[in-house]
């Protein structure tokens, strides 16, 4: 038989042999010419596992635990292992609502159906000792511990910080973080992430596609064993942080306290305040959206962040220059002219230390005209020029209108307005002393934070010097003090002009007319100045400054309570409180302290 | 006549016989690779791992394949239709009392036993298409006979479209092949291959610049082919003036189309247009290209249509993972690139028998059936790429050796089929693996995990070499 269609047989032939040569070239190119899938089967099966070391806490300057860690578990889900269960019984022992289960769960999907997911976080010990029994019936699920922060005080938010999750940019600029890290986010936590954090340790192991692990790779030859973060030994003194932070409830405002000889941070209270334990766990995210939304900025911390004008208690640095710079005397008196700027009724102030101690407002504006117009020229506008920036860098080196640095993120700098800023705000030589007499008492353009104001009182209770303000005694068992806080600053006013100025501080204690009578403290001779802070927001800022005991000061303190009236006040009772409490170790003004607690702004 | 009684044994081709043991051999040692655990080690002659499972397959296949040796090879001519109208049934009840395993509705499961009568009817249908093509009175082009094959075929593709199992039912496509051989248009094959590179031709070129290249195309090669280059100037001209009056109009009506849209109105005027002229002035050796290039672009405008109407989700996305339209490793693409991996990371050599670090810890899913490719690629490198793949083009070709050789139509369409059947399922299951076809469940011959596949191969095999040992009593 004639079969007209046989030559086809090499048609469907040669189909089959193209199709093999074909598929031997991809294979050849897959196998032997690209490298590049040897390198992903080794990262698929090599599983470089890390080991999270403990952080390291956070102490007080008498060894008491402000911060430390505890174990919590995330529930790690693998969707393609995972078989039908019983979503409502799992939800009930996590304590969790079905919604939040299966957005974890649609997450993890997401993700990838093979790869183990957290769809749980931050379970606690006692919830997992219930789940611990009952997970052998959830196929596809386990648990993994992980650690996160505790805080057993409960005290010193602002200055301790609050830890996150790492995003992606930042992850981006520090390799060494991984997707899930946490990290410090604000505070000390932040500021010595690097030191606290400590080095994970990473072991390599053989693992399966379920991440089971099957062994160690080459032997455990390229492990490294994670190393504990360091503990950080801070300055707070935990007692008086507590009580200031007691006194400030149902306030806003501040209290910071120094140790003038070391620059070391006693306290400080930022008020409104929020409670770290309630920043860890599951609850993290609905509370901090909460703070962030609160009209009162419980996160924003006010003893470092807030900018006040100074108002009076700025007169100290007035009287300093114009005494370093001879435009005045201690026995300089000027009449109460309330022509030039207001005041209020008060005997003649006629020396220094009475003009101080009557927070006398014409007083000041003299003393600040003869800083500025000093006749350096015979131009009025080059005149006010030349002595505002010999000003400005006088009042810079008492530490203000700059950033201290502080070893806490976000300290604000404050302003001490210059030449430069007026001419911006004029033009050059279109100003003289008349625009900016305002600044003579502290108010004008003159802006500081808090901490600058107690440094301020540590300046003059060291007679002439400071240590930059810190919380760090030691990092680690032995840690060195950085050499920052080591060396002393000077500022640039003669040294033998501060004990007019200290004596005029206690006079505003204890003379009969002096603003501050409510910061005395039984036993104990104190020196401060009152400062009540006009703002366009309403009621003045009540402000105090004030160091004790006079001889051998062993704190410098500044209290701000906003919106609180007169300085000589809420601010001196609170001080006068808090020296009591640091220098007595006991409160005997009940009186003082009852009225303290008593008042209630919200 | 000489060799008539002697023992059939004897007169086995002994290179296909080999052929076969060498893969299904070497399968199983790939299998016991996927499946092995070290920690839980399972004898060979228990019935707890998918290696033993399938040891004991292997024997059953050996026996089948010896039952059918020494069974009279005219059963298979004479039961064509009983055992097509058998498995076409099984496939029918499955419907009704089948299981559902991994989103398939195919499976019948008795007692200990459990098969997949979709499997079975592939040998039915070799077996009736052999039956019908070798009827005296058979001509292929008779449209009758057409119909009767399409039924016939049809049948068993709905009944397994309904199991769910969309790549067994593309087998039955891979019959072509035996049609071509019997006489089927050679158009049939090109159109289908243009049409099928076409399709995925469109869904990589945005249709707005896939259009033009396309009529571009067509008006050089009127140029080339008639050396008149005055037609292709005034299909240049005449073109661009539809399109920019279409493209105006739309303008101005503000209409809102896209360019491959005002591209296909213009093409159409421009099909239309170009008819007259040619019908007018005689130019008859234009037709071709003119009835090609507006197929060309009405396929192409359905393409995209079909793709983002009438494919499910799940489709689309293996298609577009295979033409690099997407990239999503953890997703849709995940099988494909940790099958690319292992097979990649075989090397020249591959890791050794046991070694694949992903086989062994199961990075990739489907493993033991229809990726177990991966397996080999990753442990016996490109190497055993080499031996599986030149095992199957060497087996396939000594198929059509013994198909041509027969005296019988009904043995050489069967043979025919056989090599159809058993090559679409090397084609694709191994195109799958390497990235080269859309992802497409099915077995890889005598390598995959599986009874039933590997019965019905070694059925298909050994009827084919019975019908070879009686090549020449049958056409008595
Ligand atoms: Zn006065």
């Amino acid at each position: 038989m004639k079969d007209p269609y046989q030559n086809r047989r090499l048609v469907i032939g040669g189909i089959i042999l193209f199709t093999g040569i074909l598929y031997l070239i991809r294979l050849l190119i897959l196998q032997v010419l690209d490298t590049s899938y040897k390198l992903s089967a080794e990262s698929n099966s090599r599983q470089r596992e890390i080991e999270y070391p403990g952080r390291g806490l956070i102490l007080d300057r008498n060894g008491k635990v402000l911060a430390s860690n505890e174990p919590v578990y995330d529930l790690m889900m693998i969707p393609r292992k995972t078989e039908s269960f019983d979503t409502l019984a799992l939800c009930s022992m996590l304590g969790i609502q079905r919604a939040e289960l299966d957005k974890g769960i649609q997450s993890a999907l997401q993700y990838s159906r093979y790869k183990p997911y957290p769809v749980v976080r931050q379970i606690d010990a006692r919830r997992f000792a219930i789940l611990e029994e009952q997970l052998f019936k959830y196929k596809g699920f386990y648990v993994q511990t992980r650690t996160r922060r505790i805080y057993p005080e409960g005290i010193a938010s602002h200055v301790i910080g609050y830890m996150g999750e790492i995003d992606l940019n930042e992850i981006r600029q520090d390799p060494y973080y991984a997707v899930g890290d946490y990290l410090g986010q604000s505070g000390l936590e932040l500021q010595y992430e690097k030191e606290l954090r400590g080095r994970k340790g990473i072991r390599y192991q053989l693992v399966d596609v379920f991440n089971q692990v099957k062994g160690s790779y080459e032997g455990g030859r390229y492990d490294t064993l994670p190393e504990p973060g360091k503990n950080l030994l801070t300055t707070l003194n935990s007692e008086l942080q507590k009580y200031g932070e007691l006194l400030m409830t149902h306030k806003s405002g501040s209290i910071v306290a120094i140790e003038p000889a070391t620059g070391e941070i006693l306290c400080m209270v930022s008020s409104p305040s929020f409670d770290l334990n309630k920043l860890t766990g599951r609850e993290r995210t609905r509370q901090f959206e909460a703070l962030s939304a609160d009209t009162l900025e419980p996160l924003f911390n006010r003893a470092t962040m807030s900018r006040y004008a100074p108002g009076s208690i700025f007169k100290i640095v007035q009287a300093l220059i114009g005494l370093d710079l001879g435009v005045i005397r201690p026995q300089t008196g000027f009449k109460c002219d309330k022509s030039l700027i207001g005041c209020h009724n008060h005997p003649e102030a006629t020396n220094l230390k009475k003009a101080i101690q009557y927070s006398c407002n014409p007083y000041f504006y003299q003393v600040y005209r003869r800083i500025i117009l000093r006749r350096q020229s015979s131009n009025i506008f080059t005149d006010s020029e030349l002595g505002l920036a010999d000003w400005q860098k006088k009042v810079m080196s008492f530490g203000l209108g700059q950033l201290l640095q502080i070893d806490l993120p976000g300290v604000s700098p404050g302003f001490i307005p210059g030449p430069e800023f007026y001419d911006t705000w004029y033009g050059r030589h279109r100003w003289a002393f008349s625009t900016i007499y305002s600044n003579c008492n502290g108010q004008g353009e003159v802006e500081t934070v808090p901490v600058q104001i107690a440094n301020l009182a540590a300046i003059i209770a060291n007679r002439g010097y400071y240590y930059v303000p810190h919380f760090i005694r030691s990092i680690g068992e032995k840690g060195e003090l950085p050499e920052v806080y080591r060396m002393p600053h000077h500022p640039d006013v003669n040294a033998a002009y501060y004990p007019v100025v200290i004596n005029a501080m206690r006079a505003v204690i204890y003379e009969p007319s002096g603003t501050g009578r409510r910061a005395q403290v039984p036993g104990v001779i104190v020196c401060g100045k009152t400062g009540t802070v006009q703002n366009n927001q309403g009621e003045d800022h009540s402000g105090f400054f004030a160091f004790a005991p006079m001889q051998h000061p062993a704190i410098a303190i500044s209290v701000y309570v906003e919106h609180a009236g007169s300085g000589g006040f809420w601010a001196a009772m609170i001080a006068s409180l808090m020296m009591e409490k640091y220098l007595n170790g006991e409160v005997t003004q009940a009186e003082k302290e009852k009225m303290v607690l008593e008042y209630k702004q919200f | 006549m000489m060799l008539t009684g002697k023992n059939t044994l004897v007169r086995i081709d002994w290179l296909t016989v080999i052929l076969f043991v060498l893969l299904t051999g070497f399968g199983w040692l790939n299998l016991f690779s996927a499946t092995y655990d070290e920690g839980l080690p399972v004898s060979l002659f228990s019935f707890a791992s998918r290696y033993s499972k399938q040891f004991y397959y292997i024997l059953a296949a050996l026996v089948i394949a010896f039952l059918v040796m020494i069974t009279d090879g005219k059963v298979w001519g004479a039961f064509a239709y009983l055992v097509y109208g058998l498995t076409v049934g099984l496939s029918i009840l499955v419907l009704f009392i089948g299981r559902e395993i991994n989103g398939a509705r195919s499976w019948i499961i008795l007692g200990p036993v459990s098969f997949q009568p979709a499997e079975f009817m592939k040998a039915g249908m070799a077996l009736l298409l052999a039956k019908l093509l070798s009827r005296f009175d058979f001509k292929i082009h008779r449209l009758h006979n057409l119909f009767l094959i399409l039924l016939f075929t049809g049948l068993p593709m709905v009944l397994v479209f309904f199991q769910n199992d969309t790549g067994t039912m593309l087998v039955f496509l891979a019959l072509i092949l035996v049609l071509f051989r019997e006489g089927l248009s050679g158009y049939v094959l090109i159109f289908g291959g243009i049409a099928a590179a076409l399709f995925f031709l469109t869904l990589v070129f945005p249709l707005s610049v896939f259009l033009p290249v396309i009529t571009i195309i067509a008006l050089l090669l009127t140029w080339l082919y008639q050396h008149n280059f005055k037609y292709f100037l005034w299909g240049v001209i005449s073109f661009s003036l539809l399109f920019g009056t279409v493209f105006l109009v739309n303008r101005m009506t503000s209409s809102g189309w896209s360019y491959s849209r005002v591209f296909f109105v213009a093409s159409l005027s421009a099909f239309f247009l170009w008819a007259i002229l040619i019908y007018r002035y005689r130019l008859n050796s234009l037709y071709l290209f003119l009835f090609a290039w507006i197929g060309a672009t009405l396929l192409i405008f359905s393409v995209d249509m079909v793709f983002h109407d009438l494919l499910e989700p799940h489709q689309q996305a293996r298609i577009s993972q295979l033409l690099g339209l997407v990239h999503d490793p953890l997703g849709t693409g995940y099988n494909l690139n940790q099958s690319k991996i292992a097979i990649g990371s075989g090397g020249f050599f591959g890791k050794g028998f046991l070694r694949g670090t992903q086989t062994r810890f199961n990075f990739v899913p489907e493993q033991s059936t229809d990726f177990i490719f991966s397996t080999v690629g990753e442990e016996w490198g490109f190497l055993g790429s080499l031996l599986v793949i030149g095992s199957f083009s060497g087996l396939l070709i000594r198929l059509i050796f013994l198909a041509e050789r027969q005296r019988s139509v009904f043995s050489r369409v069967f043979g025919y089929s056989v090599v159809s059947i058993l090559f679409f399922h090397f084609a694709v299951n191994i195109g799958m693996v390497i990235g080269l076809v859309p992802v497409i469940g099915i077995p890889l011959p005598f390598f995959s995990y599986g009874g039933s596949s590997l019965l019905t191969f070694t059925l298909l095999l050994f009827i084919m070499l019975r019908l070879d040992t009686s090549r020449y009593e049958v056409i008595n």
